[in-house]
């Protein structure tokens, strides 16, 4: 647990503003009232709530127009949350397990939009694990978070396919499945950011969310957020006390916009400085020895050894903030493809006629 | 096989006339059917033939019938000359091209009295019938002069018999030749190669096979200006000049080739002067996850579609009900094939009609478009993105294996004169006009609401898009009434896209008792079958040919001036039949009659006529 700040979880209620922050405005003149969303649906101090806040949060401080963004979900908890914050975006609440392809479609769409999509473990690694895979395969710029709880909330607390083995329900039943990691999966498969944090821990989710903002590529972020109506007791391993005791931070996340100075040397001796596409730069202050966040192998090593001795790492397993994404293999142009005028999308009538001769 | 060869001749012996006599000339007039091993060269074979004929000014239709298999099952390829245009399937066969082991006795004890049979010499069907004219032909002997080769001997034998029959039906040369030139492009070996081949087999025809069968091609001037393409890429080409931005897609017979022509023409056609791409095409996991891109393209502004086949299309059913609901616009290309399941992969069906029209839980409706030729693929290929961007809704496009994957004969398609239409979108300065926006409200009493496009740089602009029950400013409800409204508006819009469907094309004096509905490739044989009917049993028909759902107005008035209307379909139940019963007041729907086929074959005139004529007991 050295070096890092847990915070309490978060209050019920809606998010509130970042503290601090209510009067002020961000780089682009906008208040943080501007990035808020309805009342929240969700249990009193379910941790989505938590993550809804420091994504406004983590948006208002990058000053990421509202109106760029497009927020996708899935079914379930988590993916209700959208409607929780930023209303000043478009949103789209899809169908169990098939967010990745709305999105995708999306984004292919208009690359301009900002990516955001909230899923949840359920609606990602069951029902959902085909399109998730997919999706990280393809590297496409977005930022996916799971908000990861082990069991379906408004089904009244099922196990999900992150469950723990030995992970007792309030039923007594007991999960004999081995677990999903959707983080090494998303390392293998091609995700070009990919970390874990918990609901409860601000300042670290915070900075993961903006560097994953400055990412041009799959960021997936899978954030443990304990469910308190089904899975926050005794014998659960994705209670706000599991996550207290077991939490294994791989080093401190700090992070630097690009729009700020940087004003704190590192020491790269205990410090790997990374860069981002947009020019910020996120740095992890290593917690352990020479661990390589550039490094797939490392990072699937280290999640193994991390199953293996019960610890629940956290922190950002892998980046690689130069990958070509999906977008770059397509070669589309800088004006969306949504809005193309007629006569970029519409050959001519010569065009036609020529094709028509090859048939005659 | 249970059926010896002896039941056969006995029971063949009953219909069909006594050994073949000297009978007059049959011109341009007659069906071809090549029976050959997939993936044995015989598709250039087959093309080269077709061509060849059409070159001649002699209307002509191809039908491939293939297994699902790489190489090896036995496929039939069936090319019909109609000096009078028909281009259905005709169900006698008049020439047999044998090439086949497998095949070839049950293929030469199948045909009708009187046809010719040309078959590779080893097969030794000659002797099966005497009631048929058969040549035999070593095709191995005359390729091997040509190449040592073995493996291309073997495709060779198929270009040979191209030219046995150029020979024996007086098929001019010089068009066989141009046809393998038009066939091997930039291949002058292969080309080469092949033209000897042919003449090789015109050669021996000419020393060895004196004509003894009817069957002759004369030039004629039906086809001049005429093109031959496949459904598919005409609807290709329809997407294209639609405007189609994103699509998406998942390999499946018959629709794959749909896309895969479309990938070549974008790139020939839609990169623009700085290189870079107008449209993005995805191969995707599955056909879930083909269609849930293209919804969020759609809902993201592009023109986006997707291509699939029966079991693609159920699995699009979830995504398909959100559609329908958040109202988003989403073009889908149903080149149906044969169920149930996996059915019959390779062969032609109109069986998706009913499951599509409602596909998806809940109180679902789509609109459904049905092209019946190659020239509507392609203008229906265009007009569905506006339809579905006009109504915010799914547009399926139905189409079917025959008219996707056969080369038809058309006239040049016309360029889209009328600009794209996008349909209700607000932008930010009518944002700034406005003040603000409610996504599912009616104003303009068309059930259609206005939407904005995520992006667009106003406070107002966003919404929430939701499957789950909203109201008029797409905010979540559980309220009776709003859940009850806002049903009642999406029923008034697709109530609406009756009046905005392609119309149906009516045909008939209007003073005829029978009337005859049909749509799709089922259309070629009832223009035939009304011919016959006509001419053979005295019954004259009225005829409508629905290409668009819900149907428009015309329809029901159709069935109103026939007392009896038989609906044609390639499907078992009568599921245009029955999607009409829905639709019609209740005094009307006992006119209805099913005709229906469902064999995977493309459904022929003569089954049509013969069960209308019983039927009408005539």
């Amino acid at each position: 647990m050295a070096g890092t700040t847990t915070t309490p979880p978060a209050a019920p209620g809606a998010p509130s503003a970042p503290s601090g922050a209510v009067s002020k405005t961000n780089r682009i003149g906008l208040a943080v009232l501007d990035y808020k969303g309805l009342k929240t649906t969700l249990c009193a101090g379910c941790g989505h709530n938590a993550i809804s806040e420091r994504i406004l949060d983590a948006m208002f401080e990058m000053g990421v127009p509202p109106e760029r963004v497009a927020k996708f979900s899935g079914i379930g908890c988590s993916s209700k949350s959208p409607a929780y914050f930023m209303s000043r975006s478009h949103s789209f609440n899809a169908v169990h397990g098939r967010m990745p392809s709305v999105a995708t479609g999306a984004i292919l769409a208009n690359h301009g939009l900002v990516a955001l999509g909230v899923s949840g473990d359920g609606d990602t690694a069951s029902i959902g694990i085909g399109q998730f895979v997919h999706l990280m395969r393809r590297n496409l710029p977005m930022l996916y978070v799971i908000e990861d709880n082990g069991v379906y909330g408004l089904t009244k607390g099922q196990f999900s396919a992150t469950a723990d083995v030995g992970s007792k329900l309030k039923t007594g039943v007991v999960n004999e499945l081995p677990p999903i990691d959707t983080c090494a999966l998303a390392v293998q498969l091609g995700a070009t950011f990919v970390g874990r944090s918990f609901s409860g821990d601000k300042k670290q989710l915070s900075a993961m969310l903006k560097a994953a903002i400055a990412h041009r590529g799959t960021a997936m972020l899978d954030v443990i957020s304990p469910c308190v109506t089904f899975n926050d007791h005794e014998g659960s391993t994705k209670s706000y006390g599991y996550m207290k005791d077991h939490d294994e931070p791989l080093h401190e996340v700090s992070f630097i916009p690009a729009f700020e100075e940087i004003a704190v040397e590192y020491d790269p001796g205990t410090t790997v400085d990374v860069r981002m596409h947009d020019g910020s730069h996120m740095r992890l202050r290593k917690l352990e020895e020479s661990y390589d966040p550039t490094d797939k192998v490392e990072a699937l090593h280290r999640l193994a050894g991390a199953h293996a001795k019960g610890e629940m790492l956290t922190g950002v397993f892998y980046v690689n903030p130069t990958a070509p994404t999906f977008l770059d293999l397509l070669d589309l142009g800088e004006r969306p493809l949504a809005t193309l005028p007629e006569e970029a999308v519409r050959p001519s009538r010569e065009v036609l006629r020529r094709i028509m001769d090859e048939h005659l | 096989m249970a059926t010896t060869e002896a039941d056969v001749r006995k029971e063949l012996a009953g219909k069909m006339e006594p050994r073949a006599e000297p009978r007059k000339p049959v011109v341009n007039d007659f069906s071809i059917q090549v029976a050959t091993a997939n993936g044995s060269g015989s598709q250039s074979s087959n093309t080269v033939l077709l061509r060849a004929l059409f070159q001649m000014g002699v209307p002509v239709s191809g039908k491939n019938l293939f297994p699902s298999n790489i190489a090896g099952l036995p496929t039939w390829y069936t090319i019909r000359a109609s000096k009078d245009g028909y281009l259905a399937r005709k169900k006698e066969i008049d020439v047999l091209v044998a090439m086949n082991p497998e095949t070839a006795r049950e293929d030469v004890m199948g045909l009708p009295a009187g046809s010719a049979v040309v078959f590779d010499e080893p097969l030794g069907v000659g002797a099966l019938r005497d009631d048929l004219v058969c040549y035999a032909v070593p095709f191995e002997k005359l390729v091997s002069p040509i190449t040592s080769d073995a493996k291309l001997r073997r495709l060779l034998k198929n270009m040979a018999y191209v030219g046995v029959l150029a020979r024996l039906l007086d098929i001019d040369m010089a068009e066989v030749e141009g046809a393998i030139g038009k066939q091997f492009p930039g291949k002058a070996k292969a080309a080469g190669l092949n033209l000897a081949a042919a003449r090789a087999g015109f050669d021996h025809a000419a020393k060895a096979l004196p004509k003894r069968d009817p069957f002759a091609v004369r030039r004629m001037d039906a086809t001049a200006g005429k093109i031959i393409i496949d459904g598919n890429s005409a609807a290709a080409l329809g997407a294209m000049f639609g405007g189609a931005t994103v699509v998406t897609w998942y390999p499946i017979t018959p629709s794959s080739s749909l896309v895969e022509s479309l990938i070549g023409y974008m790139k020939r056609h839609r990169v623009g002067p700085d290189g870079k791409a107008t449209f993005a095409i995805v191969q995707a996991e599955d056909e879930l996850a083909a269609i849930g891109m293209v919804i969020g393209a759609g809902w993201a502004g592009a023109r986006a579609m997707t291509a699939t086949s029966g079991p693609g299309i159920s699995l699009m059913a979830e995504f398909a009900g959100l559609a329908y609901f958040a109202e988003v616009p989403a073009v889908v290309w149903n080149v149906q094939r044969v169920g149930p399941s996996t059915g019959l992969p390779t062969r032609t069906a109109q069986g998706d009609v009913l499951s599509t029209a409602t596909l998806s839980h809940g109180d679902t409706r789509h609109v459904l478009l049905f092209p019946s030729s190659v020239a509507e693929c392609f203008s229906m290929g265009v007009e569905a993105f506006d339809l579905a961007e006009e109504l915010q809704t799914p547009v399926f496009v139905m189409s079917d294996l025959d008219l996707g994957m056969n080369n038809w004969m058309s006239e040049p398609f016309a360029y889209p004169e009328a600009p794209i239409r996008r349909g209700k979108v607000l932008s930010r300065e009518d944002l700034d006009r406005l003040g603000g926006f409610a996504r599912y409200a009616d104003v303009d009493g068309d059930g259609v609401g206005w939407r904005t496009l995520p992006g667009t740089d106003h406070p107002a602009a966003a919404y929430f898009t939701r499957g789950t029950g909203h109201d008029e400013q797409a905010v979540y409800s559980e309220r009776a009434d709003v859940f009850e409204r806002n049903m009642a508006r999406l029923a008034r819009k697709l109530d609406g896209a009756r009046a905005r469907v392609p119309r149906p094309e009516v045909q008939g004096s209007g003073t005829a008792e029978v009337g005859i509905v049909a749509y799709g490739t089922t259309h070629w044989a009832v223009v035939e079958s009304r011919d016959q009917l006509s001419r053979e049993h005295g019954i004259e028909t009225g005829y409508l040919r629905v290409r668009g759902y819900p149907f428009p107005a015309e329809v029901q008035e159709f069935v109103k001036r026939h007392e009896r209307v038989y609906v044609v379909e390639q499907n078992r139940d009568g599921q245009m039949a029955q999607l009409l019963k829905l639709d019609l007041a209740e005094p009307l729907v006992a006119r209805l009659r099913s005709v229906c086929h469902i064999h995977g074959l493309p459904v022929d005139a003569r089954s049509i006529t013969d069960e209308i004529a019983e039927r009408e007991d005539r």
